[in-house]
């Protein structure tokens, strides 16, 4: 499985999203990620290790605890990941940007007007 | 996640991950019947659907509720993509719902079901906003990951588009 693959299996699942969510305000115990949980600090130590080994998360032993933090980098990656399918489709949209001021110019009156129409407008 | 672009009639994009669906809406700078035109005539579709390097071949385009279409996409080298769906509902000038199946994939069957809604603005303007849902989380992923070797490429033809500028300065 390939780094993107990886990160998007880490984080299909709602309480590693949760978790990673939890992480983005600073790092944490296990202890402190489980708290919004009513899950086991067995589970969370789980679900922590898979983020672990999708190089989402990095687990560092402080004394008896575990300090969990995201890895600098792993959810810019994800985001540029959607950003360049993004710009796909805005560079689709861009020549459907041209393709749509022709259409307007050909439903619009003329754009040089006959000396009547001309001479209404400048009354208005 | 959603990315936001800076320009506010540039394209958003909405991808949750382990999701099956992709969100991506635009602002247009027309009136939405004549954007519902963009989208229902072949012509007038394939000057701007296609990748840009690719020539995108219309073979078959029945925009009505029933109708069904294929498309190829040509690139340089005659080599033809393929690209078919049936138009389930088709309500101008305000939606279109069809399914989407790129044909060139290992396996048939892989297709997804697209739905594609036009809203009227203020100034004459039009947010169309498409919503794609898939049969599973991988083919949503394999979907946005070819199209980030679309926008890859198109990145580095922007670039080499560029570099004269650069070296002349």
């Amino acid at each position: 499985m390939d780094f993107l693959s990886a990160t998007f299996s880490a984080l299909a699942d709602p309480t590693r999203r949760s978790i990673v969510d939890r992480l983005t305000r600073g790092a944490a115990t296990i202890n402190e990620l489980a708290e919004p949980f009513a899950m086991s600090q067995q589970a969370i130590s789980k679900h922590v290790a898979y983020l672990e080994r999708a190089g989402v998360v990095t687990k560092q032993r402080i004394g008896r605890q575990h300090l969990c933090q995201l890895r600098p980098g792993a959810i810019e990656e994800v985001a540029i990941w959607a950003e360049r399918y993004r710009q796909l489709w805005e560079s689709r949209f861009q020549r459907l940007d041209a393709v749509l001021v022709e259409l307007v110019a050909e439903a619009s009156p003329p754009l040089s007007p006959s000396p009547i129409s001309k001479s209404r407008r400048e009354r208005a | 996640m959603t990315t936001q672009p800076t320009d506010q009639l540039g394209t958003q994009i909405t991808a949750a991950p382990g999701t099956q669906e992709v969100v991506i809406s635009r602002v247009l700078n027309a009136p939405r019947e004549i954007v519902f035109r963009a989208y229902t005539d072949p012509v007038l579709l394939a000057r701007w659907l296609g990748p840009r390097e690719y020539e995108l071949i219309v073979e078959r385009f029945e925009p009505w509720s029933g109708g069904s279409y294929r498309y190829f996409n040509v690139d340089a080298n005659g080599n033809r993509y393929a690209f078919s769906g049936v138009c389930h509902d088709v309500s101008a000038p305000e939606r279109i719902i069809q399914t989407f199946e790129f044909e060139g994939l290992p396996e048939r069957g892989h297709v997804s079901l697209d739905t594609a809604l036009f809203e009227a603005l203020p100034d004459g303007r039009t947010r169309v906003t498409t919503k794609s849902v898939f049969q599973s989380v991988a083919d949503r992923d394999a979907m946005i990951a070819s199209g980030m070797e679309w926008g890859v490429r198109e990145s580095y033809e922007r670039l080499s588009e560029l570099l004269p500028e650069l070296l002349a300065q």
